[in-house]
């Protein structure tokens, strides 16, 4: 009898010690979750799926960084009024949720054997694969950000961590009077307002700092892709003649060596300082497989599940779906997407049929100040009939102006959301 | 004798789903309120274990625009009057506490 046949025969729990090299608890009969990727997304869901299963499904999950460092508030390190480590958190209390974690890369999945391998060698069985890998940036769109050495001078900043305080550094090392100027690639990226918020940040910092320097905003976009009126508004106003704003400027190329952004319509722009945002897709190991399957970039998922629409047992959550109708690629959005897989992993894992109408939120603040916030917010159902998350109709808005108390709601949004996700 | 505990069966299944969906339900809310209610931070109430018609009747003005807020007016739109019912059952179900 060949293995695959025997894994089929016997099943899955049974067949788990049968595996030669394989990681996981041998003898246990209880459902192997694997969740790749401890962002947002998969802390959360490794996180739900042990509470609501009462730790009846035995859950592993997957990251090679050793802490957790939010996107959200790291524009607010680039502005000065947070510190790196002010939004570094760590993975500790999996541990009392039963949690296991292996730090490590997962390098490749086989769909047919339901194995996740992994850059240490190791190789994980599972029978519910959750796949939250982010974004990789597509380079390829921008070759003279392939030259050796280009990614060090000129920086994304769009992964919170090393580049974010490297992009402050860059800052505060730039003579008051120079032009500090962010590419900002076509929508889809991740976190539609965070570029905006950004300029305001760096506006913020110059206005105290480097009174004579310029922010200026080259957008692919036609127009602000988020809060546009109302970061339009705090530019006119607060940072009059400091933010130049240009639509319709799609970055091509790059001469890092000297910090100059180029169009598709051959127009040169040089900063003393040059962010590049690249152009995104899904994250490589989600990439996988044809996982993929919409414009090659993003993973079409079943949202009654976020089980992929290509691979079976496998859930995409997070910046690397192909999103519903007016869903942002945002970290709460990640964090709702994850606890709508995690209900359907135990329902199905249970042998039950998963909610037939989830639901989820989506919550974005952005600091315009140090201090003053505007916010974002929807509320969506699944449409059983279109097969896909709508917006519920009359829900949702956004901020009249910015204002303090929202600065404090959204310091509250970030305490509570961190500690949904990882305590 | 057959049919009551059959009764009772599906009570307690019925009881269980009613939960389970609260459970379900209020997870889109925990994002800014927190895991089963215990929110932290000290700047919004701490909703787990607070009485069930007082957070039913707060959902419902929110979602009538009678309280003042600057979001939660957007967010109770989204949701039905009996939704609202379950996320007040399930939240004052829960252990009155606060995160640390």
């Amino acid at each position: 009898m060949k293995r695959r046949q025997f894994i089929r025969t016997v099943g899955a729990g049974a067949a788990l010690a049968s595996v030669a090299g394989c990681a996981s608890i041998a003898g246990s009969a209880k459902p192997q979750v694997v969740v790749v990727g401890g962002g947002y997304g998969g802390a959360t869901a490794a996180k739900y799926i042990r509470l609501w299963s009462e730790g009846a499904i035995d859950v592993t999950l997957v990251e090679p960084n050793a802490s957790f460092i939010s996107c959200p508030l790291s524009n607010l390190v680039l502005g000065g009024s947070k510190q790196i480590a002010d939004l570094t958190l760590g993975y500790d209390a999996f541990a009392g949720h039963g949690i296991r974690i292996v730090r490590d890369r997962a390098e490749r999945i086989d769909y047919e054997r339901r194995t996740v391998a992994l850059a240490g060698g190791q190789t994980l069985r599972y029978d519910r694969l959750v796949l939250s890998p982010g974004v990789d940036f597509m380079w390829d769109q921008l070759p003279g950000m392939q030259q050796p050495g280009a990614q060090d001078t000129v920086l994304h900043a769009w992964k919170a961590g090393a580049q974010t305080v490297a992009l402050r550094a860059q800052l505060e090392a730039m003579p008051d009077g120079g032009v500090f100027a962010m590419t900002i690639p076509p929508a889809p990226y991740r976190c539609p307002p965070g570029p905006y918020e950004r300029a305001c940040q760096v506006a913020n910092y110059f206005s105290k700092a480097k009174p004579k320097s310029k922010v200026l905003i080259l957008d692919a976009n036609e127009d602000v892709v988020s809060k546009g009126p109302l970061f339009k508004k705090v530019w006119a106003t607060r940072y009059a003649g400091m933010v130049d704003y240009r639509p319709s400027f799609k970055t091509v190329d790059v001469d890092a060596a000297n910090r100059t952004a180029i169009s598709e319509l051959g127009d040169k722009v040089q900063a003393s300082v040059l962010n590049v945002i690249p152009p995104q897709r899904a994250g490589s190991i989600a990439a996988q497989g044809g996982l993929a399957n919409a414009n090659q970039r993003w993973c079409e998922v079943d949202f009654l599940t976020f089980e992929s629409t290509q691979a079976k047992n496998v859930h995409v959550l997070g910046d690397a779906i192909q999103v519903a109708p007016l869903m942002p690629k945002s970290a709460h959005m990640a964090n709702q997407h994850a606890k709508v897989c995690a209900g359907a992993v135990v329902d199905l894992l249970s042998g039950r049929a998963p909610n037939p109408a989830p639901m989820l939120t989506n919550t974005c603040y952005s600091f315009v100040s140090d201090r003053e916030v505007i916010h974002v917010a929807s509320v969506h159902a699944y449409d059983a009939a279109k097969k896909t998350l709508l917006v519920v109709p009359g829900s949702g808005g956004l901020s009249g102006a910015p204002s303090e108390l929202e600065g404090s709601y959204a310091m509250s949004w970030a305490q509570n959301i961190w500690s949904d996700t990882l305590a | 004798m057959k049919r009551l505990t059959m009764f009772a069966l599906l009570l307690a299944a019925s009881h269980a789903m009613a939960a389970d969906s609260g459970q379900r339900l209020y997870a889109t809310c925990a994002g800014c309120h927190g895991t089963a209610g215990a929110g932290t931070g000290g700047v919004l109430p701490v909703l787990a274990g607070q009485p069930k018609d007082a957070l039913a009747a707060s959902l419902r003005a929110f979602k009538a625009g009678s309280r003042p807020a600057t979001i939660m007016q957007q967010i109770a739109k989204g949701y039905t009057d009996d939704q609202i019912e379950q996320l007040a059952a399930y939240l004052a179900a829960q252990p009155a506490k606060e995160r640390k």
